[in-house]
């Protein structure tokens, strides 16, 4: 007991101060991109051919991503001979709309609060039943981080349960094979209404980089509606926790 | 051994080279040299054609780090090994289900993975005990933790756990079909999502195939920065995996010290290449990032501030009774059995199998320099735990040499073409155990054929064998002692 209780003094307390003060992410993380269209080259493609999941466009507006297909391999940011592509440190990614994730210049994908009726009801305790759909198991690593003692979602009343009919809503992670589609929506039926579905990683929201393959569905839009998208492969347990707050009205 | 084509590590040789024998002297040759103390790495079809599929077999000689080759061609069915040589089982149960070769007198030929166009996962039988007082137990695939989906069916006399049969394919999406036609813009990407938690493990094993055929070598400094790559995820899951059995038997001070500590691995990782899980570290001819030196001795320290805290939480689980009790004589894999079953990894270690392909598969990365190597003997809960702490240590120690010095040269170096019609096995110790992966070139240069071994491939079985005579109450712990992926086995 004696020994356990040393211990505890030498680890210390480990809970990191987000939201209170912004993350310290590493100076390599690659956030949320930034487009620099006055940079971009007319004519030039060398970025949407690099593009391994088909995430860059370029109009005559200049570079546009869709952070709900990019995988932030950064490969476009690498070979743009100009620099009209940067990836910031910026951890806020989460949209509440799918077009929201198509972001150009350095624009911020919305979050928009859940509505009064639904927030009084999930905004201090929203427990969710985590459904992994064929992912690759990095989403899964994230989400379970949310909830040790660093991100400690709990201390916002967010909890991952053990069954879906203790659930206000479920976490689907994957690009939902064709092997878990039919375990993904009964467990999405047997949550109660009403409930919240959050689509977090690039495979969840677009197949990311299983996309076209025939052996998946390209992520759940299309099978069940979706109230929080939040993309990155994976997330970052930062960017996941400042999703679901923003969408609570927590932050 | 003059049946078989000696090759090593990522080292190609033409397709062509392979012996062929009679589809009747096929498993007989394989018997022999498991016989003579071989051990089957792989066995797989490679492609059809009129005359049937080929099948091509992998032997390994750990002592030596060399590789034999051997195939046939079988129109429709040939005699399984199974019954002999028990560590064949999923291979020809996937021969089965991928070429439709009927592998004769295999004693369940289920599918693995379920592809696309076949019979769904619940549709086909399981194993059932028989008798008035036996019950089942069906879970999954959807679970209670935050974890991946797999179908585990116990056939239980009270509590006790007679047999476990684990039905998976619930995360098959394709892998290996889309990696034919590689290196292409999604390859790498590809083998990072193989299985999340292992993104360096996998890309390595591809980089290292993909170099051998192009006979491109990495400079030692790139080498130096792969091995800190792998030797970082490796510490990070074996902490979390400490974390997470003490979890599983209640044991909360652990577990939330060990929670923290795997993230600070994650997060050494990223401060080194962006990403918590290595992606984007491990790339065709040698890394994407550089470190520099002031970057190695920051990464020095912290690996030694965190060595402090995760041995003063892993004194603490060794010391409690209420843990031991938990842990000791639970879930026994014997000697024998995993060395029957072909299990790779810590869980085969820590049943006293002493075989780690950093040292015994050492080139081409690890070369003469490889970390030593920790081996246990119980087989129990206990020493899986124990053998994943002496492997952190060992880690540590090992990772003193690379951040010293880790020599000079680009980290990247340009890759050339593959050369053509050529067959190569590139073997990985991951944190989990073994992974091979196994490529043909054709005409062009282009990788027509890819196949992969996760180390949780071949352990899913010992899992199921381990549970054997159990408390169903302990398989969450036992489950996690082998902590296996089911991304890695699924594909």
């Amino acid at each position: 007991m004696l020994k356990m209780l040393l211990a505890r003094a030498r680890q210390g307390n480990r809970t990191g101060t987000f939201p209170a003060e912004p993350p310290s992410l590493p100076p390599l993380f690659r956030g949320k991109p930034v487009l620099h269209a006055a940079k971009c080259l007319s004519g030039c493609s060398i970025c949407t051919e690099i593009c391994p999941t088909d995430a860059v466009q370029v109009s005559q507006e200049g570079p546009l991503i869709d952070l709900g297909r990019c995988i932030f391999c950064d490969e476009c940011a690498k070979a743009c001979p100009e620099g009209a592509i940067t990836f910031s440190l910026d951890w806020r990614l989460a949209a509440t709309e799918r077009s929201g994730l198509c972001v150009a210049g350095d624009a911020q994908p919305p979050v928009a609060m859940l509505r009064d009726e639904l927030r009084r009801l999930l905004g201090r305790s929203l427990r969710l039943r985590q459904i992994s759909a064929g992912g690759c198991n990095g989403c899964e690593v994230e989400v379970n981080a949310t909830g040790n003692i660093v991100f400690d979602a709990s201390r916002f009343g967010i909890d991952f349960v053990a069954s879906p009919r203790h659930a206000d809503g479920v976490l689907i992670t994957g690009p939902v094979s064709e092997n878990m589609r039919e375990a993904t929506l009964m467990t999405y039926q047997a949550v109660a209404e009403p409930k919240l579905v959050i689509a977090a990683g690039t495979c969840a929201i677009s197949g990311g980089i299983f996309r076209g393959h025939r052996e998946v569905e390209n992520g759940v839009e299309g099978l069940i509606p979706v109230d929080l998208y939040v993309p990155g492969c994976p997330p970052h347990p930062i960017t996941i926790l400042d999703g679901l707050l923003r969408l609570l009205g927590r932050l | 051994m003059t049946a078989f084509l000696d090759t090593g590590n990522a080292a190609p040789v033409p397709i062509t080279a392979v012996p062929e024998v009679t589809v009747g002297r096929f498993p007989e040759t394989i018997l022999d040299a498991v016989r003579g103390g071989r051990r089957l790495l792989l066995l797989a079809g490679l492609r059809s054609s009129a005359k049937g599929t080929r099948l091509v077999a992998a032997l390994a000689d750990d002592a030596s780090g060399r590789i034999g080759l051997v195939s046939t061609v079988a129109r429709d069915s040939y005699a399984a090994l199974t019954v002999d040589c028990p560590a064949a089982h999923y291979f020809e149960r996937e021969i089965h289900e991928q070429w439709g070769i009927r592998p004769e007198g295999h004693p369940w030929l289920k599918p693995v993975r379920f592809p696309h166009g076949g019979p769904a996962i619940d549709s086909t039988e399981f194993f059932q005990v028989a008798g008035a007082e036996i019950h089942e137990v069906a879970v999954g695939p959807v679970h209670a933790g935050v974890i991946e989906p797999g179908h585990f069916r116990f056939n239980c006399h009270g509590e006790q756990v007679i047999h476990l049969e684990i039905a998976l394919g619930y995360q098959h999406r394709g892998v290996e079909a889309a990696l034919c036609g590689s290196p292409h813009k999604r390859s790498i990407h590809l083998v990072e999502t193989l299985a999340g938690d292992t993104s360096v493990g996998h890309a390595m094993a591809y980089c290292q195939l993909v170099e051998g055929f192009a006979e491109a070598a990495c400079s030692p400094r790139a080498k130096s920065f792969r091995v800190i790559a792998l030797e970082l995820e490796r510490i990070a899951n074996h902490i979390g995996d400490l974390g997470a059995l003490a979890g599983d038997v209640g044991y909360l001070p652990a577990a939330a010290y060990c929670g923290r500590l795997r993230g600070d691995m994650l997060n050494l990782t990223a401060s080194l290449c962006g990403s918590r899980l290595g992606r984007g570290w491990v790339r065709l001819g040698g890394t994407g990032f550089d470190v520099r030196s002031d970057g190695l001795e920051a990464l020095r320290r912290q690996l030694a501030a965190a060595e402090r805290d995760m041995r003063n939480t892993v004194d603490l689980l060794w010391k409690s009774s209420s843990v031991r009790a938990r842990f000791e004589n639970t879930g026994l894999l014997t000697r024998q059995a995993a060395r029957d079953l072909g299990i790779v990894g810590p869980p085969a270690r820590a049943s006293g199998i002493d075989r780690d392909s950093r040292r015994d598969f050492a080139a081409p990365t690890y070369g003469d320099r490889s970390p030593a190597i920790a081996v246990g003997s119980n087989g129990d809960v206990f020493a899986r735990a124990a053998l994943r702490w002496q492997e952190i240590e060992n880690s540590l120690a090992f990772l003193d040499r690379p951040l010293d010095d880790p020599g000079g040269g680009p980290v990247l170096t340009p890759v050339g073409a593959l050369a053509p019609n050529q067959i190569a096995l590139s073997v990985v110790e991951g944190w989990r155990g073994e992974i091979v992966h196994l490529g043909v070139t054709d005409a062009s240069g282009r990788l027509a054929q890819y196949k992969i071994v996760d180390p949780s491939f071949r352990n899913w079985f010992a899992l199921a064998i381990a549970m054997r005579g159990q408390a169903i109450s302990d398989f969450p712990l036992c489950n996690k002692s082998f902590n296996l992926s089911y991304c890695g086995h699924d594909l």
